[in-house]
């Protein structure tokens, strides 16, 4: 996936490739600029008009291909079978709406069948359900705190129980027991409802404590994905998941030094020719700028650089949901 | 440690008046901090971080308390006093692209308060200190001509305290300074307050919500809850032994890097965070707190020493220490 601006060309997605299962949740953790954000609107396909577009690839969602599907039928897919909900609840809510009509609305849009009395019953039982009273349906998004706007807005996203749930960053900006409650209300919904779940982080924390699974991204690729497991306990890591690890400062450990990763992310204008954590990399060989890196697995643990001590895998090019 | 404090603040207040009533920002915040040491201040959003870290350094004026310096009354010095400490007490804020003037180069602003505080007597003695600044915190020479804009967080921060460098403080509020940035980039930014700490014996104030940065950075460490401080430790003992259900709330709720099972995220606290707007007497976290009685909403709750200088705040506690008021 590109963006294609008037002074250049953005590769902001290079050939990323994993798949969720049903119920399952998958963390996608990197920092900013990684492309965490484009590779979930590439799946929304709300990309920005004429300027991002997916240059290659497929999207499965449930085996079918929706890489060309037609606006309609992603309209269709969106809030009904696929919902996103962004770091700024404020993106999705309506402020001059109650919160009450706007849960209603969206399942007036995707479950039609429903009569008034039904909708209105649905209504309260979702609201209760994230912790906020039923009576309180008649207020506005202003008079609701950070924490309540962003569970409000991931009701509305779950109210037509989605397959998938993109979740960008969605708690970033909450105070940490205000997170806390958030992120324990997600836990509860996906247990309860079944629900596929996509959270973009840049917090392992949050990624330990709610992602079944976790990719690693940088500069638009995928470094290094499997089971939370492999990648907080597992026997090899990607040099860069090393350096992020090296970087957060331990809860349990006293350092005196934090171990940083030298240097900036690469120019997203310019398409590496090999690894693109090369030039950060401190086990960097000539032959990283050269060539790409291998896939290297084992038992489901991928990790893209060369040096693993990993076997070879096959690299897999599908990106698959469900 | 030396016998007077650098700085020090007793029963420090701050109000605002809102439409709503009589805001207690800082509400009798008495802390202490040493040349060289590092005083952590957390807590969630509007506890009153911020304000605090200004009053101290009287950006904005005290509502009531006294601040010192070593030993002084800071609060009442005049025009050219308080001149001369401009060049004592710096701030580095969170926003580094706020805070630099968007028109101005990376080398014109690292002169500017050069400038103000005429510390280089020709121009060239200035090029050569903005390019010692600038070596200092690890910005590349070639960099001096370029703008904010044209950089990214970390090195508009790396600008940020380069200025705050420039005159030589003694005493650094540092508010959120690494809360806006990566991780990578924020390892590098805190090493390098950590070095800066070492070569030159700077005091900071460290401002942040995130308890693992706070933890590895301060030596001690204070945790506010709506204008108040709840709970003061040296910073192992405050990790170790957290008193305040608050401390242990705020603790409980950070989201631990680990699948093991004895890290995962257990009793999390329920309610919101509230403004201390004409508070009532007593713990402000009564409304929260799981082992509220109701002591806690009498009067107010003093700091008690559970142990050496481990200071709390809770009815819990009260009868078992020393009080100091
Ligand atoms: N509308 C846009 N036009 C041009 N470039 C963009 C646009 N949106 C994002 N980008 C660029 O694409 C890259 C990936 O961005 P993004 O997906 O937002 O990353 P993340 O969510 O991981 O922070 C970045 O280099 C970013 O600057
Ligand atoms: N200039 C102001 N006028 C009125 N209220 C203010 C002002 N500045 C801060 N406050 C209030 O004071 C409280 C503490 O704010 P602040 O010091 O910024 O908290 P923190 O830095 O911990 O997030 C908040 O309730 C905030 O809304
Ligand atoms: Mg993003
Ligand atoms: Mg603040």
């Amino acid at each position: 996936m590109e963006y294609r601006t008037d002074d250049a060309t953005v590769y902001a997605v290079n050939g990323v490739s994993f798949n969720v299962g049903k119920g399952e949740s998958l963390g996608l953790i990197g920092e900013t600029g990684a492309g965490k954000t484009s590779i979930a609107l590439s799946i929304m396909r709300l990309l920005p008009d004429r300027i991002g577009v997916i240059t290659g690839g497929k999207i499965l969602l449930d085996g079918t291909d929706i890489t060309a599907a037609g606006e309609s039928a992603m309209c269709d897919i969106r809030g009904e079978k696929v919902s996103m909900i962004f770091q700024d609840p404020m993106t999705s809510l309506n402020p001059v709406m109650e919160v009450g009509d706007q849960i209603e609305e969206v399942l007036l849009l995707h479950r039609p069948e429903m009569t008034v009395e039904q909708r209105r019953k649905k209504t309260d039982e979702i609201l209760e359900m994230i912790g906020i009273p039923a009576e309180r349906k008649h207020e506005y998004p202003h008079q609701f705190s950070g924490g309540m706007k962003q569970r409000i807005v991931i009701a509305i996203a779950l109210a037509c129980e989605p397959m998938l749930l993109l979740a960008d960053e969605p708690t970033t900006a909450l105070d940490v027991t205000i997170q806390a409650q958030v992120l324990e209300m997600m836990n509860g919904l996906k247990e309860k409802l079944g629900t596929s779940i996509v959270l973009i982080t840049h917090d392992f924390g949050v990624v330990a404590q709610t992602c079944d699974r976790v990719a690693v991204i940088y500069a638009g690729e995928v470094v290094e994905i499997g089971t939370a497991y492999d990648l907080f306990e597992g026997e090899d890591h990607h040099p860069y998941t090393q350096g992020l690890f090296g970087s957060i400062p331990n809860m349990n450990v006293d350092e005196e030094r934090l171990h940083p990763i030298e240097g900036l992310m690469p120019d997203p204008t310019i398409l590496a020719k090999g690894c693109s954590f090369a030039d950060r990399c401190p086990y960097a060989q000539e032959v990283c700028f050269r060539e790409k890196p291998h896939c290297r697995e084992k038992n489901g643990h991928r990790v893209f650089c060369r040096f693993s001590k990993y076997p070879e895998a096959d690299r897999e090019e599908d990106v698959e949901y469900e | 440690m030396s016998e007077t404090p650098l700085i020090e603040t007793r029963h420090l207040k701050k109000f605002f008046s809102t439409p709503k009533g009589l805001l207690h920002a800082v509400d009798d915040i008495s802390l202490s901090i040493f040349p060289g040491q590092t005083l952590g201040v957390v807590g969630e959003s509007g506890c009153g971080k911020s304000t605090l870290g200004r009053v101290m350094i009287r950006l904005l004026p005290a509502t009531g308390g006294e601040v010192l310096y070593r030993g002084e009354n800071f609060l009442a010095y005049n025009g050219r006093r308080m001149k001369e400490m401009r060049k004592k007490v710096q701030i580095i804020f969170q926003d580094p692209y706020a805070s630099l003037n968007p028109r101005m180069t990376v080398s014109e602003i690292i002169a500017e308060p050069l400038k103000v505080c005429r510390i280089c007597p020709d121009k060239e003695s200035m090029q050569k200190k903005i390019r010692e600044l600038m070596d200092t915190v690890g910005l590349a020479p070639r960099l001096a001509n370029t703008y904010p804009h044209e950089l990214d967080g970390g090195r508009r921060q790396r600008i940020g305290i380069a200025r705050a460098l420039a005159v030589s403080p003694e005493f650094i509020v540092c508010d959120e300074p690494v809360s806006a940035l990566d991780v990578s980039i924020q390892a590098q930014i805190l090493n390098l307050l950590m070095d800066l700490q070492d070569s030159y014996k700077i005091a900071y104030l460290f401002i942040t919500h995130d308890l693992s940065v706070v933890r590895h950075i301060s030596d001690e460490i204070m945790v506010m809850y709506l204008g108040q401080c709840v709970e003061k430790a040296p910073s192992q003992e405050l990790f170790r032994n957290p008193a305040h259900p608050y401390t242990e709330a705020l603790l409980s709720a950070i989201p631990i890097p680990s699948v093991r099972p004895e890290d995962k995220m257990k009793n999390v606290i329920r309610g919101e965070l509230s403004s201390p707007i004409n508070p009532k007497p007593g713990c402000r976290f009564a409304a929260r707190c799981p082992y509220a009685t109701s002591a806690c909403t009498q009067q107010a709750i003093p700091l008690t020493e559970i142990a050496p200088n481990h200071m709390v705040a809770c009815t819990k506690y009260q009868d078992k220490g020393e009080h100091h008021g």
